[in-house]
């Protein structure tokens, strides 16, 4: 009866909180249809692919080390279509009041933070082989970390206020906030680095074409799927727990109060005065 | 029957009620004197310990001196903000706040104004300071002056506006520093490097940071404005 998923658009679907776990037939098939097309493009960016070298070779020469540019570049994509979602979800929340957008909001950041350390990790890997050093004060890294942080706040913020609607209200300003924050942040950075170098060689846009352009393209294009698998299970956890999180309080509520009538029931003949007595 | 017979326009009650609760806030610091006991020592007590973790070889003091400024700024917001927020915190003076039928725009102003004023006290009392220990001479006052205060309305507007959403919670003091210093990150390169600008006679490019700062004073005083509402009402 819990098979049917119509996909990640609808809410119906989404909205189900299956007994067996967060995946349904169709987050399945779509985990398989994704993980063959994992394989495919590993294969394109590892092996099929040409080096950066040859008389193709762009500007930079990047030889065997452009390869990292197909991971990447589609992790930071997703990274970037996260916090969009992020902002979305916090500005539709704003808008609606409604849970749902609030825990898109809230999934996508967790979702986007982890893509946001892939990023910064495959950058400073090939920072280390372009550069030799791991970190460099560029524009572009430097930015990326501070955003990252911003959303390391905005999801310590969610941990700390326990009242749902406070907690939604609250995290969607800040949503707003940190998502508008990522173009003051990089405009100001790259005006701090462009006053002292001009830029440097860290552009991951070499001029690129045919097999690698495909690779790259087909690269984002399974960044975006695992954003999008990633998030119908957190989706559907986050809405899981929200759930647990007022069932839980009903169940609390009613074993204390089960607890109150027996103790009225035992109490008959003593006349206490605790306890509801003789109430329905 | 009792309604004023010239209705105070939007804007008008805002500023009256932004003017009540900077004279709270600067009533109340008049007779505690917590930012004038303890804040300030505390910003002149960074400025040394500067001067301990980078020798006291005034070549490099000087060379650093703007940035070195504006961290002794930021971490004393820090304190400021914890103060200003901790004193609603207590005996429930922002649900008084929010019966009391005051603009809640009002009240973020007035609370960023209150914030600011300490600030701008404190960067007077820390300018003197680099002056006489790290031996900066100032130049280009009209640099130093605007930017200091675009980078205050600045810290203000986005103290007010994350002081207010951490407020009243556990672990306010804790969370604060991590929600605010990396989104005013842009105030410090700005305003650090204005200074810079000021004090190596090359006033020209300090400008273009200036206008930088200005512009998010603006956008963030823009968005507390109308955040604010929203915020006190659920918390």
């Amino acid at each position: 009866m819990n098979t049917d998923t119509k996909g990640p658009g609808s809410g119906a679907g989404l909205f189900r909180v299956y007994p067996g776990g967060t995946a349904s037939r169709g987050s399945r098939t779509f985990g398989i249809v994704l993980a063959i097309a994992t394989a495919v493009f590993l294969a394109f960016a590892l092996l099929w692919s040409p080096p950066d070298s040859g008389a193709n070779a762009s500007e930079n020469q990047m030889g065997e080390m452009v390869r990292i540019m197909y991971i990447h570049v589609p992790v930071a994509n997703a990274c970037y279509l996260a916090f969009f979602v992020t902002a979305l979800g916090s500005v539709m929340y704003l808008w609606k009041k409604t849970d749902g957008w609030d825990l898109l909001a809230a999934a996508s950041a967790e979702v986007g933070v982890v893509f946001t350390v892939l990023t910064l990790a495959t950058g400073s890997i090939w920072g280390h082989i372009a550069w030799g050093t791991w970190w460099e004060w560029d524009a572009r890294l430097t930015s990326t970390l501070l955003m990252l942080v911003v959303y390391l706040g905005y999801l310590a913020l969610r941990r700390a206020i326990l009242d749902p609607v406070v907690r939604a209200q609250r995290a969607a300003i800040v949503g707003l906030i940190a998502f508008a924050n990522v173009p003051i942040v990089h405009y100001s950075v790259t005006w701090w680095r462009g006053l002292h170098q001009q830029a440097t060689i860290s552009r991951f846009d070499p001029t690129i074409d045919g097999l690698k352009l495909f690779s790259l393209l087909f690269g984002m294009l399974v960044g975006v799927g695992f954003y999008v698998w990633l998030m119908m299970h957190r989706f559907r956890l986050e809405y899981a727990e929200a759930k647990l999180e007022s069932k839980g309080l009903d169940v609390a509520l009613a074993e204390r109060r089960a607890e109150a009538m027996a103790d009225t029931a035992v109490d008959t003949t003593g006349g206490t005065l605790i306890g509801p007595k003789g109430t329905n | 029957m009792t309604e004023p017979l010239v209705t105070p326009s939007r804007s008008g009650t805002m500023l009256r009620d932004a003017a009540l609760v900077l004279g709270k806030d600067l009533r109340l610091e008049l007779r505690s004197r917590v930012i004038i006991n303890q804040v300030l020592p505390f910003a002149v007590l960074v400025l040394v310990l500067f001067a301990f973790a980078l020798d006291p070889d005034r070549r490099i003091l000087t060379q650093a001196t703007p940035g070195l400024f504006w961290l002794a700024v930021l971490f004393s917001t820090l304190l400021a903000l914890q103060r200003s927020f901790g004193v609603e915190a207590a005996d429930g003076v922002t649900d008084a706040l929010r019966l009391s039928g005051l603009d809640p725009a009002g009240i973020f102003l007035g609370k960023a104004a209150g914030i600011a004023v300490h600030l701008l006290a404190l960067e007077v009392v820390l300018g003197l300071g680099v002056t006489l220990f790290y031996g900066a001479t100032p130049h280009g006052p009209v640099l130093l002056v605007a930017t200091c205060v675009a980078a205050t309305a600045g810290l203000a507007a986005v103290g007010t506006l994350y002081g207010v959403l951490s407020a009243g919670m556990r672990v306010r003091d804790t969370l604060l520093p991590l929600l605010m210093l990396p989104v005013v990150a842009p105030v410090l390169i700005a305003a650090t490097q204005a200074f810079a600008a000021a004090y190596d006679k090359t006033s020209g490019e300090g400008w273009r940071w200036f206008g930088l700062l200005a512009v998010f004073g603006l956008l963030y005083l823009a968005i507390g404005i109308f955040a604010f509402e929203p915020l006190l009402e659920e918390s």
